[in-house]
């Protein structure tokens, strides 16, 4: 029977299934980092449980920590107990950590593909929704919470009901200036910030085939914006070209029985889904979004919806006023204050190479505070092999250490209130980037070009 | 988990849609290694000024507003796998939520609290919203073993949906943790069978 790809991971990972209908899900990856998982450990301990396989779990410090001065002890003494409570675990039950002070500590779902434990076929979870980033390989990977944490750390197991299975297509090729960002949020802006609930998003198309590694974990960082528990795209020769020779990857033989099997891994033809979508990429324009959640996004030129459905109208409009915003308005010309350039969504080193082609030998506005966040340790270091960071500190952006930052603003990375920031994260929830705060997500492109020019412009006039 | 069988309450509206779990509970929140205590921070930027003193107009700081139930716009806990969301609610005094529909992850994560997060039709819901308004000591009835919610004053009562398997936990109080462990010897032979080991 035709089976689509997210059907052939889950039922390679199906250890049995109960009378109820859900099924006993084998877990080949566990990611876990500080804020998710100290509740996890005590439940254990409490239950006199062991930890099943430690082996596959992975652990890093990234949510809470400092993104300046990460050799001196945190500062902030909550944050540096959980960090330092996620050591102790570790050392406790033998799980490998990536913390502060190790080369390759990072972003939870950056360093997971760099170090090549994110391959295609596996199924991976996180206490963090960002997961679905890992899909970008072809993998089944969700977000999960702490009770589920725990679950994973007892038995490498999860109860899960299958997901239904949703297709969406990008067809044809993206224009200048477009990026992959773009392209997920223009997908969101369509489905809207609840479309694919209950779904696994397969991407597909030729527009999305034509994403390199980088672009296609960003479009799959952001299924969750959209609702969906996961997010994935066919592995091919771009994936395997990334995972090759990475520290997990599989090595000699075991390497060619690898890609012989991830070769296996596509939707049949006959497949069939239970929603599909199909866009041309064409259509696709720069991309940001105006309200307060991620699907309240438009081209960069365009305009606020003026009109919305009588039951959307309270909240539609309670987020404008958040925003400080009106219906019908265009965006262009707005004056911003900050731009943060970071994330799980887009802080590897493409990004950054991004920026740095477009800030060569220019200068922010005064007026912009510009804030670069890498996503590792690797990617700072690959930046500074490259001399990106001295591009950008002569553009007068601030290069930091690595972590979530100001993305979700749990360590001293804040936006005051009431400041614009153009952000290439995920959320533009209120307040999530400090109390207050007002996000608009973009590319790094239109971060880029919006530092320098110090207000909302459309980019395609500004492209080198 | 504590058993859930029945609640007669009343309920608090919150009629915004997409409420997400940053406005549950802010990130800035979630220093805490144990699960208690987030009940004092739910809601915390909608139901505090800045300088903590609280904001008269939220659902939750109006007087003429109580119960164990919220209820809230559709799509309702979206965004972050956060279940110190679902632990504020439980914290704070919640037993059930009322949307018309839910987020993936927070629907898992109130199930496994003790959260019984209870579907309506958007019909059934904006009727709920404006009735409670009106009325706010209109009484509620959930029944989780008939699955069903009751309105008294309506005369009429609403069958949800449930996972059969979810809903026995509930009632008995019963983690997913349990049933797992208790699944080890298929899972390591599930392990010996896998063809490929990379």
């Amino acid at each position: 029977m035709a089976r689509t790809l997210v059907d052939k991971i889950w039922d390679a990972h199906v250890v049995r299934s109960i009378a109820s209908g859900q099924d006993v899900v084998y877990i080949d990856r566990h990611l876990i980092h500080e804020v998710t998982s100290p509740q996890a450990f005590d439940e254990i301990a409490a239950r006199g449980l062991e930890l099943f396989r430690p082996s596959q779990i992975i652990a890093t410090a990234d949510h809470n920590v400092p993104t300046l001065n990460q050799h001196l002890p945190i500062a902030e003494p909550l944050s540096r107990s959980q960090v330092d409570k996620l050591t102790e675990n570790c050392r406790k039950y033998g799980i490998e950590l990536y913390g502060l002070g190790h080369q390759r500590q990072g972003i939870v779902h950056v360093i997971g593909p760099e170090l090549g434990l994110t391959q295609p076929g596996l199924t991976m979870v996180c206490g963090d929704s960002h997961t679905s980033t890992h899909g970008a390989f072809g993998a089944v990977a969700f977000g999960i919470g702490t009770s589920q944490v725990a679950q994973v750390m007892a038995s490498q197991c999860l109860l899960l009901t299958r997901p239904k299975r949703m297709r969406v297509s990008v067809e044809g090729e993206l224009r200048p200036g477009v990026t992959a960002k773009d392209l997920i949020l223009y997908i969101i802006a369509q489905l809207g910030t609840g479309g694919a609930t209950g779904y696994f998003v397969e991407y597909a198309g030729s527009a999305v085939r034509g994403l390199s590694m980088e672009g296609r974990m960003t479009v799959c960082n952001m299924s969750i914006e959209m609702g969906a528990r996961g997010g994935l795209i066919a592995p091919d020769a771009t994936t395997f070209a990334y995972v090759e020779g990475r520290p997990f990857a599989p090595k000699g033989q075991a390497w060619n029985d690898a890609v012989a099997y991830w070769q296996t891994l596509y939707s049949d033809e006959d497949a069939v889904f239970d929603a599909e979508f199909v866009y041309d990429a064409a259509d696709i324009t720069p991309m940001i979004t105006y309200g307060t959640n991620p699907g309240m996004g438009i081209a960069l030129t365009g305009q606020i919806p003026s009109q919305v459905a009588e039951a959307e109208a309270e909240s539609f409009d309670k987020s404008l006023k958040y925003m400080g915003f009106e219906r019908g308005e265009s965006l262009l010309g707005k004056q911003i204050d900050y731009v943060f350039i970071g994330s799980c969504t887009n802080s590897r080193i493409e990004d950054l190479r991004t920026v740095a082609a477009y800030v060569a030998g220019k200068q922010k506005a005064q007026h912009v505070e510009a804030i670069i966040v890498p996503g590792s340790k690797q990617v700072e270091q690959q930046a500074i092999a490259e001399g990106i960071d001295k591009i950008l500190a002569a553009a007068g952006f601030e290069l930091r250490e690595p972590g979530c930052s100001a993305c979700l603003a749990m360590n001293e990375d804040k936006i005051p209130a009431g400041k614009y920031c153009v952000a290439t994260s995920n959320r533009n929830f209120e307040g999530r980037q400090g109390p207050g705060s007002r996000t608009l997500l973009a590319s790094p492109l239109v971060a880029a070009i919006t530092a320098v020019q110090g207000r909302i412009v459309d980019i395609t006039q500004y492209l080198n | 988990m504590e058993k859930f069988q029945t609640l007669h309450t009343t309920g608090r509206p919150l009629p915004l849609e997409n409420i997400d779990t940053d406005q549950i509970i802010p990130a800035r929140f979630l220093k805490a290694t144990t699960r208690e205590g987030f009940g004092e921070n739910l809601f915390r930027d909608w139901r505090y000024n800045a300088d903590g003193s609280p904001k008269a107009d939220f659902v939750l700081n109006d007087p003429r507003y109580g119960g164990q139930i919220l209820v809230a716009g559709k799509n309702f806990g979206c965004g972050s796998s956060r279940e110190h969301a679902a632990w504020a609610l439980y914290d704070a005094g919640f037993r059930t939520v009322i949307s018309s529909y839910f987020a993936d992850i927070f629907r898992g994560n109130a199930l496994n609290t003790g959260l019984l997060p209870l579907q309506v039709s958007d019909e059934v819901l904006a009727r709920l919203l404006a009735a409670i308004e009106a009325d706010p000591q209109l009484e509620l009835v959930v029944d989780l073993p008939a699955q069903t919610l009751a309105v008294p004053a309506w005369g009429e009562t609403f069958s949800f949906a449930i996972d059969p398997y979810k809903k026995e936990c509930l009632l008995n109080g019963y983690d997913d943790i349990d049933f797992l462990v208790n699944q080890k010897s298929a899972i390591e032979a599930y392990e010996q069978q896998r063809a490929w080991t990379w």
